[in-house]
C-alpha cells in the first residue's frame, strides 16, 4: 500500500480544496455537454464510422512513419521550406538559438503547442536571453504565472477571472480588471506590440500532411495564424507522429478534432501552411522551417501495440469525461500531458519505474476510450503498462509484498477447499464487528492496509453469516417453492449480508 | 426436461451479498430453468489482472475454466465479471493456444444476468413488483465493455409498481474501480459522493445496478453520507413480489 502515502499527500491540492474541484468539474463537465451534442446521431450520422476512419489513418501514418516523414520533407522542400530534424530538446533550442542570432532577434511569438512545453523551451529560451511570448489567451496568462497548462486544449481551465486579475496587477503591473473581456483587450494590447517586434514565430502543429508539405493549425483566436505569418520566420515544431498521408485526410480529422474537444463542428481558424511566402503573395513568412521532434517517441514506437498511444490528436475529449483528471486536475499529473492519454503517454516516455502508480490511478471506467476520436484503447493500454510495470518490479525484486498478497490469493481461489475454509474463518471473525452487516469503523487490529482506506471515505459491509454457497446447501434440503423471497421494507437498506 | 444453466455467484456476492446470488436463482427457476451451483467456483480472476499480476489472474483463472468447462450456460450476477471472462481471458491467454481454445469455446456462453433474460429466456416482464421510485447506476464495463445500457432498465419498467427515474450522472464511474477504491481512497470517495449527490437529487428510494461491487462502494458512501436509500441488485428486484 506504499501508494497511500506516497501518493495521496500529491493529490491533495486538489481532493482537499472543494471549490477548485466543483470548478474543474462544472467546466470540464460544460465540455462534455458540448461534445455530446456535436457527435450525437442528429448532427453527425457517420461519427462511429469516422471515428474507424481516423483510427485507421493514423495506423497507417504510424506504421509507415518513415515513408511519410520523407514524403513530407521531400514536399516540404518543393514549397520552398526546410525540415529540420531534432532528436531531442537541446537540438530544438540549439536550432532557435542559431536562427535567432543570425536574425538578430530577441523576441519570439509562439502560439500555442504542447510539443514545446514537451521540452521546456521557453525556459531553456530564456536562459539564453531571448524573450519567447505565448499569445494564446490562456498560456499568456500560465507564462506570466509560470505554470505549466492545466489542460492540453483549455491551459488555464483551472483559473477564475479573479486569479486573472491577480496576475495581470501583479506582473504586468497595471490597475485590476476582473471583467474577462476587459482582460482580453489588455492582453491583447501588449501582445500585439510583441507581434510586430517578434521576427519569429513558434508554432505547433495539429498535423503534417505528407502529399503537400503543409503544416496545420486549428485553433479559435487567430493568435496561431497571426504567429506564423506576421514575423518572417515561421518554425513549426512538431511530434513526428504528427504525419499524415493526404491533404484529403484532413475531412476526416478535422470533423472530429473540434466536435471532440470543444464540442464545435469546426473551429474558428483552420490554417494550411506550405512553404514561405511566394513571389506575388501578400502575406507569409519569408522562411518557413518544420522542426521534426523524435524525444522520445521512436522508442514508444517499438511496441507494436502500445503504440497507439501515438494516434492521439490532443483533442481532450479524454481528459474532459475522465472522472480522476476531473477530480484532482491537471497538474497533479507528473508530465505536460495529463488525463487518460497522460497517463499512458508518460511512462512509455519517461520509463515505467519512473511513476509506476500513474497507469494505477484509475478505476478503469473506460470512459476515455469510449470518447476518443481515435480510437485509442486506453484503458486496455493501462491494464497492459500495469502488468508491464509489476512485472518490472518483480524482476527487481521491489515491493514484494503485493505481489506475495496475490500469490496467496491465487493460491486461495484456486483450491475450492481452501477458499471455502478462509471464507467460514472469514465470517467467523467479523461477524459482530458492525451494525446491521456494514461497519463505519473496526478494531484497530483489522483497520490497515486497504481496509483502513476503503473506512477512510464509506462503511464496509461485512461477511455473511452465512455465505452463499451455505446458504445453497440449506436451500437444497428444502422443496425450491417453500423459499421465500423477502421483499426488502423501506427500513432495510437492502443489499446487505 | 428443462434447461440446465449454472450460475457463477462472483465471489463478493458469495462473500458479502449472498441474498443477490439467491434472488437470481429465484427469478431462473421462475421461468424454469434448473440451476446448478458448481461447489468448485470461485473467482474469475479479475483483482489479479487489473493490478497487474497476470500469472496470479492466470491461476484463478484457468480454474473457472475448469469449472465451467461442460456448462450448458453460465449466467453471472455481475457485468464486469462478466467482461472479464467474456473479453479479457482471450487477453490474459494469448500466448497460449490451448487455454485461449477452452476460452473461446466458453465465450458465447457466459452470459450476464439481464441480458440472459432479454436474449435467451426472451422475456421482459417477469411478474415482479416493486412499489416505489428507482434509479439505475450503469456499471462501468456492463455499460463500455458489454454495451448494456436499455436491457436493465426495459426490465425494471416492467415491474408492478416501479418509478424509473434518471439520475444526471447514471454513466458516470462511482469510483470502485477493485483495489483503486483503496490504493486511490480519497479519489474514490470523491467519485462516490458525486454519485450519491446524484442519487439524492432524484429522490429515489432505491438505486439499482447490476454489479454488486458498485452497490458495495454506493452503499457504503450513501450510509457515510447519512443518504437512506436502499442500494439493490436488479436480481433482488425481479426476485421481489412475484409468485
Ligand atoms: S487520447 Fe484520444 S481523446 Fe485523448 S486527447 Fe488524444 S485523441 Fe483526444
Amino acid at each position: 500500500m506504499k501508494e497511500i502515502t506516497a501518493i495521496q499527500p500529491q493529490l491533495h491540492p486538489a481532493l482537499d480544496n472543494p471549490k477548485l474541484q466543483l470548478a474543474i468539474y462544472t467546466a470540464t463537465g460544460r465540455l462534455v455537454d458540448k461534445r455530446k451534442g456535436t457527435v450525437a446521431e442528429e448532427s453527425l450520422p457517420d461519427y462511429q464510422e469516422l471515428r474507424s476512419q481516423a483510427n485507421a489513418l493514423k495506423r497507417h501514418a504510424i506504421d509507415h512513419l518513415d515513408y511519410y516523414l520523407e514524403l513530407f520533407q521531400r514536399n516540404v522542400e518543393a514549397n520552398g521550406g526546410k525540415v529540420i530534424w531534432c532528436r531531442d530538446g537541446k537540438e530544438v533550442v540549439d536550432f532557435l538559438l542559431g536562427l535567432a542570432k543570425q536574425r538578430k532577434s530577441k523576441v519570439l511569438v509562439k502560439s500555442k503547442s504542447m510539443t514545446t512545453e514537451e521540452i521546456h523551451l521557453n525556459e531553456h529560451l530564456e536562459e539564453h536571453g531571448l524573450e519567447p511570448v505565448e499569445t494564446d489567451l490562456g498560456e499568456y496568462i500560465l507564462q506570466l504565472a509560470h505554470e505549466k497548462p492545466y489542460h492540453i486544449v483549455a491551459p488555464a481551465l483551472h483559473m477564475t477571472r479573479y486569479e486573472v486579475a491577480d496576475i495581470f496587477e501583479e506582473k504586468l503591473k497595471i490597475e485590476r480588471e476582473e471583467v474577462p473581456e476587459k482582460q482580453t483587450q489588455i492582453a491583447r494590447g501588449i501582445l500585439r506590440e510583441k507581434f510586430l517586434e517578434a521576427d519569429i514565430g513558434v508554432s505547433g502543429a495539429n498535423f503534417l500532411v505528407a502529399d503537400s508539405g503543409a503544416v496545420v493549425l486549428v485553433e479559435n483566436e487567430g493568435n496561431a495564424r497571426l504567429s506564423t505569418t506576421a514575423p518572417k520566420v515561421h518554425v513549426a515544431v512538431a511530434g513526428i507522429e504528427k504525419v499524415i498521408p493526404r491533404a484529403q485526410d484532413l475531412a476526416t480529422f478535422l470533423k472530429l478534432l473540434g466536435r471532440s474537444g470543444t464540442g464545435q463542428p469546426l473551429t474558428v481558424y483552420t490554417s494550411f501552411l506550405a512553404g514561405p511566402r511566394r513571389e506575388g503573395e501578400i502575406d507569409g513568412p519569408e522562411e518557413f522551417y518544420v522542426v521534426l521532434l523524435d524525444n522520445g517517441r521512436t522508442k514508444v514506437l517499438r511496441d507494436a501495440d502500445k503504440r497507439q498511444a501515438l494516434f492521439c490528436i490532443r483533442c481532450g475529449a479524454c481528459l474532459n469525461i475522465c472522472p480522476v483528471y476531473r477530480r484532482i486536475g491537471g497538474h497533479n499529473y507528473p508530465w505536460v500531458y495529463s488525463g487518460p492519454i497522460g497517463a499512458i503517454l508518460t511512462p512509455q516516455f519517461e520509463g515505467l519505474d519512473k511513476n509506476p502508480w500513474l497507469p494505477h490511478a484509475s478505476s478503469l471506467c473506460g470512459a476515455c476510450g469510449e470518447v476518443c476520436p481515435v480510437k485509442i484503447e486506453i484503458p486496455r493500454m493501462l491494464l497492459e503498462l500495469r502488468a508491464d510495470i509489476e512485472a518490472e518490479k518483480a524482476a527487481k525484486g521491489e515491493d514484494k509484498l503485493e505481489k506475495l498478497g496475490f500469490q496467496a490469493w491465487a493460491r486461495l481461489m484456486s483450491n475450492p477447499m481452501l477458499y471455502r475454509a478462509a471464507s467460514a474463518a472469514g465470517s467467523w471473525v467479523l461477524q459482530d464487528a458492525g451494525d446491521g452487516g456494514w461497519a463505519s469503523q473496526l478494531p484497530f487490529f483489522l483497520n490497515a492496509g486497504p481496509t483502513k482506506g476503503w473506512l477512510s471515505q464509506r462503511d464496509l459491509p461485512l461477511p455473511a453469516p452465512k455465505s452463499f454457497r451455505q446458504l445453497w446447501k440449506d436451500r437444497l434440503r428444502q422443496p425450491p417453492s417453500s423459499v421465500p423471497v423477502r421483499q426488502q421494507d423501506a427500513t432495510d437498506e437492502g443489499h446487505s449480508a | 426436461m428443462s434447461t440446465r444453466v449454472s450460475i457463477f455467484v462472483t465471489c463478493l456476492v458469495d462473500q458479502l451479498f449472498p441474498k443477490t446470488g439467491l434472488a437470481m436463482a429465484t427469478v431462473l427457476e421462475r421461468l424454469g430453468y434448473s440451476i446448478e451451483f458448481r461447489e468448485d467456483q470461485t473467482c474469475c480472476g479479475q483483482p489479479a489482472f487489473n493490478s497487474g499480476f497476470r500469472d496470479e489472474a492466470r491461476t484463478v483463472a484457468r480454474h473457472f475454466l475448469k469449472v465451467f468447462a461442460d456448462a450448458d450456460y453460465v449466467v453471472l450476477p455481475s457485468g464486469s465479471c462478466t467482461a472479464m471472462c467474456s473479453h479479457h481471458f482471450s487477453e490474459l491467454f494469448r500466448d497460449d493456444p490451448a487455454a485461449l481454445y477452452q476460452v473461446h469455446a466458453l465465450e458465447p456462453r457466459i452470459w450476464e444476468f439481464s441480458r440472459f433474460l432479454l436474449e435467451v429466456a426472451k422475456v421482459d416482464d417477469v411478474g415482479a413488483s416493486f412499489p416505489g421510485r428507482v434509479t439505475y447506476h450503469d456499471s462501468c464495463h456492463a455499460l463500455r465493455e458489454l454495451s448494456i445500457k436499455q436491457g436493465p432498465r426495459t426490465l425494471l419498467r416492467k415491474v408492478r409498481g416501479l418509478e424509473l427515474v434518471e439520475m444526471d450522472t447514471a454513466e458516470e464511474c462511482c469510483g470502485f474501480g477493485g483495489t483503486f477504491s483503496a490504493k486511490f481512497a480519497e479519489l474514490s470517495g470523491a467519485m462516490a459522493r458525486t454519485k450519491v449527490e446524484s442519487i439524492r437529487r432524484t429522490g429515489a428510494s432505491a438505486v439499482v445496478s447490476i454489479d454488486s461491487s458498485c452497490l458495495m462502494q454506493i452503499q457504503g458512501a450513501m450510509r457515510r453520507e447519512g443518504l437512506k436509500v436502499q442500494a439493490l441488485h436488479l436480481a433482488e428486484v425481479l426476485a421481489g413480489g412475484a409468485q
